[in-house]
């Protein structure tokens, strides 16, 4: 009888208080319990130890926190977390295994129609997807590790998936091994905010049809095939590193059908080439440096009304290629290592206008076996005669201003 | 000691030699006479290994020379045009021939001493005149006690005081029982120190006898004479 | 043969030319990269003067120090030691010359100021070309009997490899452009040691834009150790024929 009444009154106590924090320690289906019997609010502190759950929904508003990384393990056969409530916090967990599957996609940690979802401080090791957003919204993604180590690019997934987003913001993550770092489709008004997206297999970053997009402060390296960026207005990326995006079909950045944005402050170190642009209009590219890139910029003569302003191109291979005569982009002010001319009155800037396609940019372009003899004596005499006589490189393409000193970036 | 049989050279269409017999034995010096281009100087080559031989043989100490290396240790060898590096001293140069003689642990240092060498043995090669550099390669080719001299033109571009020097030098190792082979366009210079004449014509061997046996023959006393009437006689038979 | 490369290096290492060469190269490297701030700039004028240099002094000035010292090596021939060890020690001796003179010239500074890859492999192919292009003076040496008929060879020899070969292989590069000539412009890159040593350069210095290459074999061959391995390989050959070849005809030659 004595036990009966304390019992009601812990009961008692626990319906009163708004929030209750449930302690969660490893046994069978001990978070899906304890997910099913929390209320909206309250916190799960989830124990150190190895959860061997998967397919866990979490429907209701919770805080999850996972003190000293417990281990959820999906045993490579099936999904690991879906969050469809609002407002989920879910923190220091690592998940990991998830199947795969080339049916649907299998995410460590998958947001489903829902807003205001914090992911924070988790890690989600080797699985297909890492996170995976689907009609979300408002959403903040800090400081999460998303790492896959199994090497498979078609049945492989991306690190961090949006699809059909809007207003996320995405900071401070670290992903690698995936097929794409980061992912996006339509999705807007986001910011991505220094994460570090290395060694996936295709892009770092890839998006497509998501407007309105802020990438600042990330570092893109050693990715199969650097970043791609397509069909998209009004995206802004200042001060990210594309370094080391080395291969065939490499690029620091790619831009194709990208309208009116802006390219600033970033650095391009060592990628096979820098940006490549196709079919792009008004793009600003300005105050960027272009170091020991194969290729700086390759503009496809489908872009124009572009603006390159100020850039630094150092130690590249070429600067500027282009496949066709005809120049709609325009070039000012910029310091090209490459450039001999002179400036009798001191003013900093060249007197003479800098043409920064070399002859054998133009001459591999056309005929790529013709780079084997790249830089040997023939070819710097070559590259000598047209500038006494010019024939071969398209005349539009000039900087009238190039800059005597490197600019200060 | 070098015998040679049958030796035949070509070089190309011209007949250099043309089936050579010798047998030259200890103790004889032996003058090879003959006109420009005659074959003296592939003769020596042929003996020293630089030239190979297209037909026949040549054997030193009863030992055939072909594909052998170690034979010229036994020869002492003082070409007609002596060129040396030109950056290293004459120090440098005989001690650079002696390392390479390591075989050989009694030097004959006499010709070095009465050249007076070591006085000036710290010049450059670059800087001495040709009769000082055929100094050197005298003594290099008496350096090593070698049984067999085979010298090339010894006493051109030499002054008179170093080319008597030469032939004293020439005349004692003859004495020791060595045999020595020279060439000479200066034909009065051999007189005092030839025992034997070979004479050479257009690769072909025309005569080796002694001197006393050619100054019977030809009535004359003096070398040079000799020589002069043998080349006299053998264009008179040329020419029939 | 040690004695033989120890004097032939004292003679060398006094020698004006050689040490004008030195002076030259050093100069040269000194401005070159004193000149440009940025590394890959200053590589690249040091590589068109280590391809362009390098090959025709190396290979006039071995060709002209073989014929100068014929007389010499009569001399060290009419000693007992073996053809082979004489001709090999005097190339080793020549080789170790000119290739000292280039390390203390340009391998030096290239090595403190730059210390990369891109350096390391410049060096290496100075260094291999140095090599290369005395093997062929000897060779040179012993098929010739004629100075003034060897440095004639000496001279056309290097103008081929510096310029006319890469004139030849661009005029068959733009007539075959329709076809794969992958392949076949490997095996004609392999006939050029200068082009050879460019390309193990152009592996460290450029390898952004080696490995944008569109060729399949190329990717293959530019994109992985395997290139810098065979063109490393291919030079080792370039040194070595000429020098077997060169001993074997030597065996015969009358002197």
């Amino acid at each position: 009888m004595k036990y009966a009444w304390i019992l009601s009154w812990l009961l008692l106590a626990a319906w009163s208080t708004q929030a209750a924090t449930l302690v969660v320690k490893p046994g069978p289906d001990a978070l899906r319990k304890a997910i099913s019997s929390a209320r909206p609010g309250d916190t799960l502190l989830v124990q150190p130890g190895f959860y061997r759950e998967h397919s866990i929904q979490v429907d209701r508003r919770l805080i999850i926190t996972g003190t000293g990384m417990p281990v959820i393990d999906a045993e490579y056969k099936h999904p690991g977390f879906l969050i469809t409530a609002d407002s989920v916090i879910m923190q220091g967990l690592q998940i990991q295994h998830t199947g795969r599957s080339s049916i649907s996609d299998i995410a460590g940690i998958r947001v489903s129609n829902a807003s205001h979802v914090t992911l924070r401080n988790n890690k989600i090791l080797d699985c297909t997807y890492g996170i995976y957003l689907q009609n979300a919204q408002h959403c903040l993604l800090e400081g999460n590790t998303v790492h896959s180590g199994i090497k498979n690019e078609i049945n492989g997934g991306n690190g961090i998936h949006a699809w059909k987003c809007d207003a996320l913001q995405i900071n401070s993550n670290s992903i690698s091994g995936h097929r794409d770092g980061i992912y996006f489709e339509f999705v807007t008004n986001s910011g991505i905010e220094g994460n570090l997206s290395a060694n996936n297999q295709r892009y770092g970053l890839h998006f497509m049809f998501s407007h309105h997009d802020t990438y600042m402060k990330n570092i893109f390296r050693e990715n199969g095939a650097g970043v791609a960026v397509m069909y998209t207005r009004e995206v802004t990326m200042t001060d990210n590193t594309f370094i080391q995006n080395w291969g065939d079909a490499s690029y620091g950045l790619l831009l194709k059908e990208i309208t009116d944005s802006h390219i600033t402050h970033n650095r391009f170190i060592k990628n096979t080439i820098g940006i490549h642009m196709e079919g792009t209009t008004r793009v600003s590219v300005q105050r960027n440096l272009f170091q020991d890139n194969g290729w700086a910029i390759r503009v496809m003569a489908s872009s124009s009304g572009s603006q390159f302003t100020g850039n630094n191109f150092i130690g590249n291979s070429f600067d500027v290629a282009t496949n066709g005569t005809l120049m709609l982009n325009e070039f000012h002010r910029n310091y090209w290592d490459k450039y001999d001319g002179y400036d009798l009155n001191r003013d900093q800037v060249g007197d003479v206008p800098h043409y920064p396609v070399s002859v054998y940019a133009v001459i591999s372009e056309k005929i790529p076996s013709a780079m084997i003899l790249y830089r040997s004596f023939l070819t710097s005499i070559m590259e000598q005669v047209e500038k006494v006589m010019p024939s071969i490189i398209p005349d539009q393409l000039k900087d009238d201003q190039p800059l005597m000193k490197k600019l200060e970036l | 000691m070098i015998r040679i049989n049958h030796l035949t050279k070509s070089f190309k269409k011209f007949r250099a030699l043309d089936d050579i017999n010798l047998q030259l034995e200890r103790g004889q010096t032996i003058s090879l006479l003959g006109p420009n281009g005659s074959g003296k100087t592939t003769l020596i080559k042929s003996i020293l290994g630089l030239v190979i031989p297209e037909k026949g043989s040549i054997h030193i100490n009863g030992q055939e020379i072909r594909s052998h290396w170690s034979y010229r240790s036994k020869i002492g060898y003082m070409p007609q045009i002596g060129r040396y590096p030109e950056n290293m001293t004459i120090r440098q140069v005989l001690a650079m021939l002696r390392e390479v003689r390591r075989d050989c642990k009694q030097y004959d240092e006499e010709l070095i001493h009465q050249f007076d060498l070591p006085s000036f043995d710290h010049k450059l090669m670059r800087n001495l005149s040709g009769g000082t550099r055929q100094k050197v390669s005298a003594c290099l080719a008496f350096l090593f006690s070698p049984d067999i001299l085979i010298l090339d033109e010894p006493t051109a571009g030499l002054d008179p005081v170093a080319s008597e020097i030469l032939k004293d030098k020439i005349a004692r190792e003859r004495a020791n029982g060595k045999l020595v082979l020279i060439t000479s366009h200066v034909l009065s210079d051999l007189d005092e120190i030839t025992s034997h004449v070979v004479y050479l014509q257009e690769g072909k061997l025309i005569c080796f006898k002694t001197v006393e046996e050619l100054k019977e023959s030809t009535g004359q006393h003096q070398l040079n004479k000799v020589i002069a009437a043998m080349m006299q006689t053998h264009l008179h038979e040329n020419n029939y | 043969m040690k004695t033989i490369i120890k004097y032939v290096l004292i003679d060398l290492l006094k020698n004006r030319t050689i040490l004008i060469y030195t002076l030259v190269l050093a100069v040269l490297t000194i401005s070159v990269t004193g000149m440009s701030d940025n590394m890959s700039k200053g590589m690249l004028s040091l590589l068109n003067i280590t391809l362009l240099f390098v090959p025709i002094i190396s290979i006039l000035f071995s060709t002209i120090y073989f014929f100068n010292s014929a007389e010499f090596t009569e001399l060290l021939l009419a000693q007992p030691i073996r053809r082979k060890s004489m001709l090999l020690a005097s190339y080793t001796g020549i080789s170790t010359a000119l290739g000292l003179a280039y390390l203390a010239g340009v391998g030096v500074t290239v090595c403190v100021l730059y210390n990369s890859l891109a350096a390391i492999a410049l060096v290496i192919s100075g260094v291999l070309l140095t090599l290369i292009f005395s093997a062929l003076a000897l060779l040179i040496f012993v098929v010739f009997k004629d100075k003034t008929r060897g440095i004639g060879a000496a001279i056309i020899t290097a103008l081929f490899f510096t310029l006319l070969f890469d004139g030849l292989l661009l005029a068959f590069i733009y007539s075959f452009s329709d076809y794969p000539i992958d392949q076949p412009l490997l095996a004609f890159i392999s006939l050029n040691p200068v082009d050879l040593a460019r390309i193990l350069v152009l592996l460290q210095l450029d390898a952004a834009v080696m490995m944008g290459y569109s060729g399949a074999l190329f990717k293959k061959f530019m994109g992985s150790a395997m290139g810098t391995i065979y063109t490393t390989a291919c030079m080792l050959c370039w040194m070595i024929i000429p020098l077997i070849l060169a001993v074997r005809i030597f065996r015969k030659k009358d002197i």
